[in-house]
């Protein structure tokens, strides 16, 4: 159960035993929270005592009677200052004229309750006033979550992009000081492991653009109907020179067209991601399969390699940003680290999904399943 | 001056190997290069280098630690140097100055990445010193 502190405050005995004996059992569910909340009431016979007890541990509900001696519930509201998230102010008052109410909710009080009330009515209005508390409270716990998650993976990306020129750098100033005299041929080596880190770094800011606008959702999407099966042959040319150059052959299985609604620059994404990589985590000599099926609405890429795998352990975090495999086998081989966790986006874009069985040393099977975006047909080709 | 010390690099980054190859030949350095931990094994165990420079980070966490402890373990009077990013990345502390952390790291300097040549060179020069 969760406990709401509740704090009444009124001059009148009467009144404050009234409050805590129909609150004092009161438990009340709401549909967010799968808890019941129930509620302590503690009391305050004076203005002047309930702001010592605010300050001194802060309650969730302030119960607040108007027309106090010395100082009046008005008064109190404007020496403390709290947000709606931290107390929830519930004003009490024979004197209910609208000037007295749109006062108080301006100085910070959530609600309202007229003299004489029902315990029914101040169960309603304290009801009110825990549903606001609690999804307030949510509501930052959310935004904080949202905050901490960017937070973190915006200093992992000041990291990935520091390396680079923390090598760069470090190659100029060797050519800068000649620390290496007049062999030219060092110099053509630092040189052209500058520009592989510059490619790299280039690779990743394209990565991360793709990224930032597929979850935006700033990116106008162009659906249309798209034949995956040209569309993946066009992937397979694209990789084809470093495939040969590695003599690792492609094979693609699908008979026919595989047809499906979608915007073809994702899907062109996520077919480059796969095939890459195939060939990427690939030996020397290997093999890449592709196959394209198309079930209902569902359409399944599968793109099969003869590489280096990875273990369980390994492929639980591959779809995670910035997450790359170290190991003896990868440490040669670049990547931005965003790859999949792209691929896994657009799949969820199409209610699908993406996973990845793998074997060390036998090689990875990368599924992914699409469906198709509904939309009124366009003229479909 | 020195005659050809022989330095054991190991760092998973092959960039700064290289960087710190040149520079280190320059000062008439000889310079023993590994990109893991297992590599490093490898070469320590049929070759005792005058002083160890090892990065932290390697693909195992802690590698060198790890690396550290059986450098130390062989051959106890080599000096090692730690290279870390660690603090930058976690906020965590490390050092090597008290006796009480010696015990358990064993390492004698440790020096925070992106490591500045000249201080390296001169920790190294200290060490080698020392050593003497």
């Amino acid at each position: 159960m969760q406990t709401l502190r509740t704090l009444v405050v009124d001059d009148e005995l009467g009144m404050r035993l009234g409050i805590q004996k129909a609150l004092s059992r009161y438990k009340m569910q709401l549909p967010e929270v799968t808890e019941e909340i129930g509620f302590i009431v503690e009391m305050a016979e004076s203005a002047e005592e309930a702001i010592e007890k605010i300050t001194t541990d802060r309650p969730d509900i302030l119960l607040l009677d108007y027309k106090m001696p010395n100082m009046s519930g008005l008064d109190l509201l404007e020496r403390i200052n709290v947000q709606e998230s931290e107390m929830v102010t519930i004003m009490i008052t024979a004197y209910a004229s609208l000037e007295t109410a749109v006062t108080a909710i301006k100085k910070g009080a959530f609600d309202f309750l007229a003299k004489p009330f029902e315990p029914n009515e101040l169960k309603k209005a304290i009801k009110k006033a825990a549903q606001n508390l609690i999804l307030a409270r949510q509501v930052r716990k959310l935004e904080q979550e949202k905050h901490q998650v960017r937070f973190q993976f915006i200093s992992v990306l000041g990291h990935e992009l520091k390396s680079p020129l923390n090598a760069i750098e470090g190659y100029l100033n060797i050519i800068h000081e000649h620390i290496s005299g007049d062999d030219l041929k060092a110099y053509d080596g630092m040189v052209d492991r500058s520009i592989v880190r510059i490619q790299g770094m280039k690779k990743m800011i394209a990565d991360l653009l793709d990224l930032t606008r597929i979850e935006s959702g700033q990116k106008k999407r162009e659906i249309g109907a798209c034949d995956l099966r040209t569309l993946t042959k066009t992937a397979i040319e694209g990789v084809l020179p470093t495939a040969n150059a590695r003599n690792i052959t492609i094979e693609l299985n699908a008979d026919e067209p595989v047809n499906m609604l979608a915007d073809a620059s994702e899907i062109e994404i996520v077919l480059n991601n796969l095939i890459t990589n195939a060939v990427k985590y690939n030996r020397d000599s290997g093999k890449v399969r592709i196959t394209l099926k198309k079930e209902d609405d569902l359409v399944k890429i599968a793109v099969s390699d003869t590489g280096i795998g990875m273990s369980a352990e390994d492929s639980a975090k591959l779809f995670k940003e910035f997450v790359r495999i170290k190991n003896d086998k990868t440490r040669h081989i670049d990547g931005s680290g965003l790859g999949l966790s792209i691929v896994k986006k657009i799949a969820t874009i199409y209610n699908g999904d993406v996973n990845v069985t793998s074997q060390p040393n036998v090689g990875s099977t990368f599924n992914v399943r699409l469906r198709s975006e509904e939309n009124e047909p366009t003229e479909a080709v | 001056m020195n005659t050809a010390k022989k330095i054991l690099l190991v760092d998973d980054d092959i960039d700064f190997l290289a960087q710190m190859q040149t520079r280190l030949k320059t000062l008439q350095y000889e310079v023993i290069m590994a990109e893991g931990q297992q590599e490093a094994e490898k070469i320590l165990a049929e070759t005792k280098p005058d002083l160890a420079i090892l990065d932290l980070m390697m693909e195992q966490v802690d590698g060198g630690f790890a690396l550290a402890y059986h450098l130390k373990q062989k051959y106890p009077d080599v000096p090692v140097i730690l290279c870390t990013a660690v603090a930058n990345e976690t906020g965590i502390e490390f050092d090597a100055s008290t006796d009480e952390e010696r015990t358990w790291i064993k390492a004698d300097v440790f020096l925070p990445k992106p490591v500045r040549f000249e201080q390296l060179v001169r920790e190294m020069e200290r060490l080698l010193q020392e050593k003497a």
